[in-house]
């Protein structure tokens, strides 16, 4: 079989520097993402790193400031803690519809930021992809792309990031608290956490190797009251999204004072649609105005041969929920 | 069926094993000793294998043995499965340089353990001569050629539909589809000397037995086929799949038992799958809506060295009455695996075209959708001019549209609403042919009051452990915990495969008439006793009630099996005995279930999502012997009429012929909150033609009529109507 070291180390630092010091070595944390591309041969690591009793599980209030969800508390206990459903409903309602609870209940925050795309091509070794063998091709390109982006692909891949969680917190402002290589921490912008796949398609995000995620902190604000995450898929549950919809708004009588559009489904990071959110701010809450909102945002959409009907199907989305988050 | 009616009914046998993990599947036998196998599949579709480098593999640890093409045994006389007979070239993997379909086993890599065996077949390097594969039904559906007989033309249906008042004429097209049984595809191999012993997952023990005695060229006595329980299989184990002679030879060659199990991506290219297709229908009625035309043209595809062919438009001449019928099927080749059946194979597809043109007709016709089944209702089958040995479809309508409410339907469609929601209500109609074959079984009464009965049939988890069951403990005068039922081994009496909903039928009815053999055997024995109670009382007149036996009408008379066996000296009392159906009298009868199903979905029209919120399935197929088993079977055929509806679709690369969602995250199946209330209704039927026991199958009735029903609710929601399943949001909202 193909051997791999499993190491628990005491806590975060000692994790980081094993990792660190071997590039076939993972951080291994709920399994449920790492484990699948083990057994199909698509991630060989040599060395897996335990780090899900390391203690940076806590969900916790920022005092005023907002909240910090540990990268290695679960799914499940992050959608149901209290603080998430008060403040952030919608990073409740998107957590809540991936995946099941089995899986749920396993995952934790930082895993769910780094599973890979589901790319069917990604995931069949028989097959070309420049993600998993860079400069082998894109299978899906020109092949089976139903399922593939309409924003931001390049020429080498147009894989979609899969995250439902990840969309609602691009949407929050999220900031992605990393603990670094030489021991200090950095913070990325959750906006600028992923990648687009440019000629690095094997790259799905900025974090650099051996980097650990400890926490994803998320900024007060003033969505809780009129927030909707919309998420359209093949059946009912337990399917990834075709497209989904992160949608949070500050309305102040009847006008909308901020707003934020995510979309997953449709590129290799979850999308932010700012030009329509920028139309939005100082309009009326009204539905004639949100379906101009999601017009807008599909206008640099760039659909494949066969995903084309996400452009429509997206933009109904997007009008849908901010209808739903304005309850208009 | 209600919840209280089912309450009160037994409950499946075999369910404390299953829900306990007590009851064992293929993959979990072991042998002392056991080494696993392991597949490495192709990656091209078409072409010829170059070379196959197996240095790398070769050295890894615990690796025992590769074999490929180059140094696997020929088999002593390759011949294809029973069922498959004459029509194939079949394939056997390892024995040629050729690729047929994309995942063809090439090599089978033999290890002490499974991980061993994974890991070395994955340092294999195997080359290609490619060659361009074709697998798409659309670039070859001009190349289609007739798939067996033609059968006749009925009247002159190309000038009637001509002349038609009012005319349908649409085309209707279905993915592949794959039968994702949960347990995959598995084999244990153990030769001890010249016999062998093989644990396979098959829908069939005595098929797999002479299937390996023919190829390897061995006494059938010699082998032992056993297959206790299996985890679905809905067709897919109807042939022997590669794993069963591979993991045979490995065996072999290795001198030591030998397991090979699909891995679920694999499974996708490990046996066959419902074929793609696309039928043409023209139908044409005059203006008060009866039926003067119908034109049925059908051609799906199949692999390039067999010609698998279902029958999709039998539906088209059978299910209503009309003078002028022609039917045309035809086959095409495609670089794939052969297609094989699964679930109601052909009719349910047959059925989707045939039943979405007539909802299409009753609009043109402004005619309600049951009323237009009802103006063309067949009062004797149309095809052979026969009577029906029973059909109570009439009374399936009526009892189905009461329950559901189908009066209170507008006509128009986009007229219903709930909300947000678009509420549609469709309905089709549900056919299976009646089938019997021939069956043997053992029943053996005991002196412990117990019965043993025996039969080489399989439960693929309709509940035949149940139902067979329960025909005996009735017959016998036993209550159903006296009665074990053994089955899945190829040493028993031998039963036909399970498969087009024959088993209750044919196998009840062989353990049924073996089942009055023994009781006649015993009260013969029994009435030559000296002072027998029994002496001179004709059989007829003999009652067998809570394990005894006893003259009608005198209960002082009674004596338990074990006292009638003690004291004629029996240890126990047993017979065996072959059924064969009575094609005599049953011949000038046409045999068939029937079904009637009401649908209803709710449209998140703004979004393309369908919801099926409720669904009643009126059913009558003879007697019921096992009412919980029925309800589950009819709900099952819902559930599976959702997901071909909805959902499910073998997504395949035509440019490299490979199917590119092989496991359960990419290939949707419903999942429970796809389900809304469902309800049963069984219309009994009284029958004593079409077997003994009055019963006709319904495992694959209860879908036939299903995803026609949906496609109808929708156009009825929405106003689109979507020929092209499965009904994804893309398509009604893209
Ligand atoms: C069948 C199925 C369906 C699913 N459906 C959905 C869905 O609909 N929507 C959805 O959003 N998700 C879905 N998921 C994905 C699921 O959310 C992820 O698998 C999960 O979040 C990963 O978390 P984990 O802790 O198990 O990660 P692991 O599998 O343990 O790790 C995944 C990767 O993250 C790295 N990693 C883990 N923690 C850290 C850290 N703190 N710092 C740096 N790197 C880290 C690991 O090294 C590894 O490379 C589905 C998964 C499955 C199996
Ligand atoms: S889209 Fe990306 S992941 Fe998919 S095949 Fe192309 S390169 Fe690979």
């Amino acid at each position: 079989m193909r051997p791999f070291a499993f190491k628990r180390p005491a806590g975060a630092e000692a994790a980081v520097k094993l990792v660190a010091a071997n590039k076939d070595a993972r951080f291994i944390a709920g399994g449920t993402n790492l484990i699948d591309l083990m057994k199909e041969g698509i991630d060989r690591p040599n060395e897996l790193v335990d780090i899900s009793r390391v203690s940076l599980n806590l969900i916790r209030s920022l005092g005023g400031n907002g909240v910090s969800i540990g990268a290695l508390a679960k799914n499940t206990e992050t959608a149901n803690h209290p603080l998430i459903r008060k403040d952030y409903p919608m990073l409740s309602q998107a957590i809540l519809s991936g995946a099941s609870p089995q899986i749920r209940n396993m995952a934790t925050n930082g895993g769910n930021l780094m599973q890979r795309t589901r790319c069917a091509y990604f995931y069949d070794l028989g097959t070309p992809c420049n993600k998993r063998q860079p400069g082998s091709g894109c299978g899906a390109k020109d092949g089976l792309n139903r399922y593939s982006a309409i924003f931001g692909w390049s020429d080498s891949c147009v894989a979609v990031h899969p995250s439902d969680m990840c969309v609602a917190l691009a949407a929050l402002d999220a900031t992605v608290r990393i603990r670094t290589v030489a021991g200090g921490e950095r913070k990325i912008i959750f906006t600028a956490f992923h990648r687009l796949p440019g000629d690095l398609p094997e790259l799905d995000n900025n974090l650099s190797h051996g980097e650990m995620i400890v926490s994803i902190d998320i900024p007060k604000n003033n969505f809780a009251a009129n927030s909707y995450y919309l998420k359209i898929r093949d059946r009912s549950s337990y399917a990834f999204a075709l497209v989904s919809v992160a949608a949070g708004l500050e309305i102040d009588k009847g006008v909308i004072k901020q707003a934020r559009i995510a979309l997953g489904g449709v590129a290799h990071k979850p999308w932010r649609a700012d030009e329509a959110e920028r139309f939005l701010e100082g309009k009326r809450a009204e539905a004639a105005t949100f379906q101009q909102a999601a017009e807008l945002a599909l206008r640099g959409a760039k659909p494949l041969s066969e995903n084309g009907y996400k452009v429509k199907l997206t933009q109904r989305a997007i009008a849908r929920a901010l209808r739903r988050a304005a309850n208009v | 069926m209600m919840q209280d009616d089912l309450k009160r009914q037994p409950s499946r046998v075999d369910g404390r094993a299953k829900v306990t993990g007590k009851a064992t599947y293929i993959a979990e036998f072991r042998f002392p000793d056991l080494a696993y196998g392991y597949l490495v599949q192709s990656t091209i579709a078409r072409g010829t294998i170059r070379d196959i480098d197996t240095a790398e593999a070769e050295k890894q640890p615990g690796v025992v043995k590769i074999l490929t093409h180059k140094n696997a045994p020929r088999l002593a006389n390759p011949q294809a499965d029973e069922d498959f007979g004459e029509k194939s070239r079949p394939f056997f993997a390892l024995m040629t340089d050729r690729v047929l379909f994309s995942g063809q086993p090439v090599a089978v890599v033999i290890a002490d353990t499974f991980e061993q065996a994974r890991y070395a077949a994955s340092l294999m390097k195997v080359s290609y001569a490619e060659e361009k594969p074709s697998t798409d039904i659309r670039d070859v559906m001009d190349k289609g050629f007739a798939a067996g007989r033609p059968r006749p033309v009925r009247g002159t249906p190309d000038e009637a539909f001509a002349a038609a008042e009012v005319k349908v004429e649409a085309e209707y097209t279905i993915p592949i589809e794959h039968h994702n049984a949960m347990e995959p595809h598995a084999t244990v191999a153990n030769w001890d000397g010249d016999r062998l012993t093989v644990y396979d997952k098959t829908q069939g023990v005595t098929g797999v037995r002479n299937y390996l005695a023919t190829n390897f060229g061995i006494d059938r006595e010699k082998i032992t086929v056993l297959s206790p329980f299996v985890g679905g299989a809905f067709g897919a184990s109807l042939r022997p799949t590669p794993n069963t002679l591979l993991a045979v030879m490995a065996a072999r060659e290795t001198k030591r038992p030998v397991k090979i199990v699909y891995s679920r991506r694999q499974l996708a290219t490990a046996h066959g799958y419902r074929p793609a297709s696309i039928q043409k229908i023209k139908i044409g009625a005059d203006k008060a809506g009866k039926l003067n035309s119908i034109i049925h043209e059908a051609v799906h595809n199949t692999s390039s060295h067999e010609d698998f062919a279902e029958d999709l438009v039998g539906i088209s001449r059978t299910l209503y009455a009309c003078p002028n019928v022609r039917t045309d099927a035809k086959i095409t080749r495609t670089d794939l695996q052969t297609p094989l059946w699964m679930r109601a194979p052909g009719t349910v597809s047959g059925a989707f075209a045939l039943e979405s043109a007539l909802d299409e007709l009753a609009y043109k016709l402004k005619i309600d959708p049951l009323e237009l089944r009802l103006i063309n209702y067949a009062e004797t089958d149309p095809d052979t001019g026969r009577p029906f040995s029973s059909k109570e479809l009439r009374e399936c309508y009526r009892q189905g549209a009461e329950r559901f409410g189908w009066k209170n339907r507008k006509p128009e469609p986009r007229s219903m609403r709930d909300g947000r929601f678009m509420v549609g209500w469709g309905l089709a109609t549900g056919t299976w042919g009646a089938f019997l074959a021939p069956s043997s079984a053992r029943v053996t009464l005991k002196a412990d009051g117990t019965a043993l009965v025996e039969s080489g049939t399989t439960d693929i988890g309709p509940g035949t452990y149940t139902t067979i069951s329960l025909i005996a403990a009735r017959q016998l005068g036993l209550p159903l915990e006296k009665v074990t039922f053994k089955l899945g081994d190829s040493n028993l009496p031998s039963a036909p495969s399970q498969g087009g909903s024959i088993t209750t039928a044919s196998v009840g009815t062989a353990v049924q008439e073996c089942a009055q053999i023994v009781q006649k055997d015993l009260m013969a024995t029994e009435s030559k006793r000296e002072a027998s109670p029994f002496s001179g009382v004709p059989f007829e007149n003999i009652e067998f009630v809570d394990g005894s036996a006893r003259i009608k009408g005198r209960p002082e008379t009674s004596m338990t099996i074990g006292e009638i066996l003690s004291r004629n000296g029996l240890p126990e009392v047993s017979a065996t005995h072959t059924t064969r159906p009575d094609f005599g009298e049953r011949a000038k009868y046409a045999t068939a279930s029937h079904g009637a199903q009401f649908v209803e979905v709710k449209v998140d029209e703004e979004i393309g999502i369908v919801r099926v919120t409720r669904v009643v399935q009126a059913t009558a197929a003879g007697r019921i012997i096992n009412p919980k088993g029925a309800h589950s079977q009819e709900m099952g055929g819902v559930v599976w009429g959702i997901g071909m509806a909805l959902m499910e679709h073998t997504e395949i690369d035509h440019r490299i012929g490979r199917i590119m969602n092989p496991n359960l995250a990419g290939y949707h199946v419903p999942v429970n909150a796809d389900i809304g209330a469902i309800e049963t209704i069984f219309v009994p039927e009284e029958d004593t033609i079409v077997n003994p026991l009055g019963a006709k199958g319904l495992g694959e009735l209860g879908l036939v009529g299903i995803p026609a029903g949906i496609a109808n609710a929708v156009y009825h929601a929405t106003g689109i109507r979507v020929r092209d399943l499965p009904i994804t949001p893309d398509k009604l909202a893209g």
